[in-house]
């Protein structure tokens, strides 16, 4: 990444905007152009450096998954938007509306899958539903997956991309956080075993409850990963940032994560846990 | 939030919505002086008294959101350190996390409150600039989670319920607190607490600011301060958020339903203690009696239950938050809406709800999907 100007250097979590339409694109860490379609079969990793870009819950699936395997249970369910959320000219059952329509039902997609033929739950965040905020549905949905991992005795998969609690859905959202938790507790006692993967970016409510409760963190290369975002902090403290702050390699060194995952390896390191961990 | 009004005899400071407050208490302040040179004042200020009492019941009965965050904030509201100095007898503080340091926001004690001997656990905000300073203005690092959970771990095994005070306005975010794990101390907590052998009561009774409140925030009961607020972010932060303008926070504030009767009409407060008339700091000792009253009453009812009922309803509590039986708070303001047949809205969603055969859906997941946001 370039050195920048003194001030805010571009951690931001807002969408990249660097990304042209078309056939050809950026890559924001080596700044080369790249031919859409090669980075596409190349897992959406750039082929020049690495650099793992955003995907979807839908593309993760895709890559993660045996295919056809994904089973997915309850998609349809939606969040009853419990404060009437309005402030301004944002109506939160409309936005929720708005992606309904697109097709997006929510920012967590769970069910039963085959990963390299090991049978596991997995719970996959989508980044693009209102930054993959833990809202009602998020925390409902992780819950049923971890009860149907206790009664299946199966593995559980979580892979996380947030930006944290939803902000419209109050205290409700901000106890999903003790929800998940609290439903991870129970899969401990339970003795099952649960990979949580960590992908650009993991933050807030998020990191502060399931995602750091794994029995085994796995994290992608250069994911943005902390608890109070990047913005946050420098709004706080008024300090430049150190270079590769809350990045994987940050809290792989201060003990944070298990180990570092490329996008390429991360289904053989997964089935290998479960060969290891798994009942 | 800035007080502009003091009483120069009664030290009390005052908010920006209570001018007429400060010129009562002003009033009667001047009167009890004369009287204390010889002049007979007596009527006069129980009248000013009556007015007085009148006037702030009118006020705090009406407060709006925005209000109620300032009334949490106020500098004169009781802390942690009060409650523990007037409520708890014999309290023993107990220092340190056993892995990196000592959390001042975080304070631990082993005490007694009523006939209870409990462990209690509180968020400490300061009250001058020097305390201020030595507990981060109330922002807990993640030893003091750490701290916490090591002191609820000891609270489990000799058998001594647990009483936490919630008063933070959100963990420290800074780099330190960063590369010690601030997300993996909250995280570990919310995992541990639930299943601890003891009962737990929490009570917000300040600000309850997000995951840092929530971090010593499961337990049996929750319960909040007549005039303290809990939320999932402040209303500055959500302010920052939607209009890219901090200072638009009591709109915020509204939206976020972060006052106690509206939690408590969502479901996720089990009770809200009342304050004295013009909030705690006008009584403090009066609204501290309040809390123990909760407390020893909850305890009684708590100790009661065997200790496996006890989990599973503390697991059923939490599993109830945003499932399918959620309260839901009806609109503050209906939305004004365009009739069907006019509104722009309402003619796109019927346009896209029949797609013309012979248009290609767009798939929603493409990789240039606008709606990424934080």
């Amino acid at each position: 990444m370039a050195k920048t100007k003194p001030g805010w250097d571009g951690y931001s979590l807002k969408r990249r905007r660097e990304m042209p339409e078309g056939l050809w694109m950026a890559c924001p860490s080596c700044q080369n152009m790249l031919y859409r379609k090669t980075v596409e079969e190349n897992l959406h990793v750039c082929p020049e450096c690495d650099h793992h870009f955003r995907i979807d819950g839908k593309e993760r699936l895709r890559q993660l998954v045996d295919e056809g395997s994904f089973e997915e249970q309850v998609a349809e369910m939606t969040s009853t938007d419990p404060l009437a959320f309005v402030a301004g000219e944002t109506c939160y059952a409309d936005r929720i509306e708005a992606y309904k329509n697109k097709g997006c039902h929510e920012a967590m997609r769970v069910g039963k899958a085959f990963i390299r033929g090991r049978g596991v739950m997995l719970a996959v965040m989508d980044f693009a539903f209102l930054g993959g905020s833990m809202g009602m549905v998020v925390g409902e949905k992780f819950c049923l997956a971890v009860d149907r991992a206790i009664e299946e005795v199966l593995p559980l998969v979580v892979v996380s991309a947030s930006g944290g609690a939803r902000m419209h859905e109050g205290v409700v959202s901000l106890g999903q956080m003790a929800k998940t938790s609290a439903a991870l507790a129970r899969f401990d006692d339970a003795g099952g075993l649960f990979i949580s993967v960590l992908t650009d970016p993991t933050t807030g409510g998020v990191t502060a409850s399931f995602a750091m409760l794994g029995d085994v963190i796995l994290a992608e290369p250069r994911a943005l990963i902390g608890f109070a975002g990047p913005r946050t902090i420098y709004e706080t403290i008024k300090i430049e940032l150190p270079e590769g702050f809350q990045r994987s390699e940050f809290l792989l060194e201060h003990g944070f994560v298990d180990m570092i995952v490329h996008r390429r390896d991360l289904r053989s390191e997964i089935g290998r846990l479960i060969d290891y961990c798994g009942k | 939030m800035t007080t502009q009004i003091e009483n120069t005899t009664s030290g009390l400071q005052y908010l920006p919505f209570e001018g007429r407050i400060a010129e009562l208490d002003a009033r009667i302040a001047e009167l009890r002086e004369e009287m204390a040179q010889g002049h007979d004042h007596g009527g006069e200020i129980r009248r000013l008294q009556q007015m007085l009492a009148e006037e702030l019941g009118r006020l705090y009965a009406h407060l709006t959101p925005w209000q109620v965050v300032q009334v949490a904030r106020h500098p004169q509201r009781p802390l942690f350190r009060d409650y523990l100095n007037l409520m708890v007898k014999n309290g023993r503080e107990l220092h340190g996390d056993r892995c990196f340091g000592d959390d001042p926001a975080i304070v631990t004690a082993l005490g007694q409150i009523g006939r209870d001997k409990v462990l209690v656990v509180g968020q400490e905000k300061g009250r001058d600039v020097k305390e201020k300073i030595a507990v981060n203005f109330g922002c807990p690092n993640p030893e003091g989670y750490r701290k916490a959970l090591a002191k609820m771990k000891l609270a489990e095994k000799f058998g001594l319920p647990i009483v936490t005070f919630i008063d933070t306005p959100g963990a420290y975010p800074g780099i330190g607190a960063e590369e010690r794990g601030q997300a993996q101390a909250i995280a570990m907590n919310l995992r541990e607490m639930p299943r601890l052998r003891v009962p737990i009561i929490c009570i917000v009774i300040g600000e309850g600011g997000s995951g840092g409140a929530l971090g010593i925030g499961v337990g049996d009961r929750l319960a909040i301060l007549q005039y303290a607020y809990y939320s999932v972010i402040s209303p500055e932060g959500c302010a920052g958020i939607l209009w890219r303008d901090g200072s638009q926070a009591d709109k915020a504030a509204e939206s976020l339903r972060l006052t106690a009767p509206e939690l408590k009409a969502l479901g996720l407060v089990d009770a809200v203690i009342p304050e004295s008339l013009g909030g705690a700091h006008r009584n403090v000792h009066d609204t501290i009696y309040n809390v123990e009253q909760y407390i020893t009453r909850t305890l009684r009812d708590l100790k009661r239950t065997r200790i496996e009922n006890l989990l599973e309803n503390r697991f059923r509590r939490l599993r109830a938050i945003g499932g399918a039986e959620q309260r839901v708070l009806p609109a503050r303001y209906a939305k004004p809406r365009l009739p069907d047949r006019v509104s722009a809205e309402a003619q796109l969603r019927r346009a896209a709800s029949e797609p013309a055969p012979d248009v290609p859906a767009v798939s929603p997941f493409g990789p240039d999907d606008p709606a990424a946001e934080t």
